[in-house]
């Protein structure tokens, strides 16, 4: 067993056998709990006093968000791991982290317009909050392009951590926005240090929804991860055999 | 229960386009994601398995 330390799966054969076996229940865990979150969140929870029933969309929207934080924060992490330390895994791995990440971010922008129609009467407004997570779907496109452009893997790892780490400094501006500024968009739901302001049962099904949607980025991101350790390791043995078994 | 029928549940309660707007185009784009993550896999092992002259 001393075999297995921590860095056994940065090697791209084994994280692809890993990911391998993990997936199928990272996809059960999320469809599962995206399940039960549904039913709690529109069968169970009782309608909104002021919003009726606009206020559903909490149930995406607030996951999605955060999850667009925490993705972005992961993937300037591992860049950075991977910069520092030569991982080639870790690079790959925020490589793999950006599409999931802008997704993410599309999403929360999108059900946040969805709400923001029939709660404030617009689309859109240039609110602090809106605004800085805005400009995080554009970090993460300006990373997926930059990455893309640069032919030299390593090189392109390199710049792509710089941006990542950079627009590091965005996350903080978006969670704090509704506190340092005077935002139309609320301030937080749940926090640690004051009791919820909400339902019993509408904070259980967001926070399932959550974690389904954790488990999903993991499902996708690995999936990707492992698409790029393919292309890199193009002529290792392990790739042929993968290739060999799952190509029928 | 909380809905009595079926068109009260898609009604929601006159938020119908803002509900299920935001919901559609989530499940949509979820959906679309893992499968272009699947197909870039799928790309990715079927390059690597061609001869050696025609991947370069």
């Amino acid at each position: 067993m001393n075999s297995l330390r921590w860095s056994t799966f940065a090697a791209p054969s084994r994280f692809y056998a890993l990911v391998n076996a993990l997936n199928p229940w990272l996809w059960a865990v999320a469809i599962g709990l995206a399940l039960a979150a549904l039913y709690i969140g529109f069968f169970v929870a009782p309608v909104d006093a002021t919003q009726g029933n606009s206020y559903r969309i909490i149930f995406i929207h607030v996951p999605a968000a955060w999850l667009s934080m925490v993705l972005y924060l992961a993937m300037a992490f591992w860049a950075a791991i991977g910069w520092m330390l030569n991982a080639r895994m870790a690079s790959m791995l925020a490589r793999a982290i950006a599409p999931t990440g802008a997704m993410f971010t599309f999403v929360a922008l999108w059900t946040g317009s969805f709400w923001g129609k029939p709660t404030w009467g617009t689309w859109w407004v240039w609110d602090a909050r809106l605004t800085s997570e805005l400009i995080l779907l554009f970090l993460y496109l300006g990373y997926i392009a930059l990455v893309s452009s640069i032919d030299d893997v390593v090189r392109g790892d390199k710049s792509g951590a710089v941006l990542a780490i950079v627009g590091a400094v965005n996350v903080p501006i978006i969670y704090f926005s509704v506190v340092w500024w005077n935002t139309l968009h609320q301030g937080a739901t749940i926090s640690a240090t004051a009791a919820p302001k909400m339902a019993q049962t509408m904070l259980l099904a967001m926070l399932l929804m959550t974690l389904s949607f954790w488990a999903y980025a993991f499902a996708v991101v690995f999936t990707r991860a492992q698409a790029l350790a393919v292309e890199r390791e193009r002529h290792a043995e392990w790739v042929r055999s993968a290739a060999g078994k799952e190509l029928q | 229960m909380m809905w009595s029928s079926a068109s009260e549940f898609f009604a929601m309660g006159g938020y119908a386009l803002y509900v299920w707007g935001a919901y559609a185009v989530c499940l949509a784009v979820m959906l679309v994601e893992p499968w272009l993550a699947r197909r870039q896999r799928r790309e990715a092992l079927i390059a690597a398995s061609r001869p050696e002259e025609e991947s370069q």
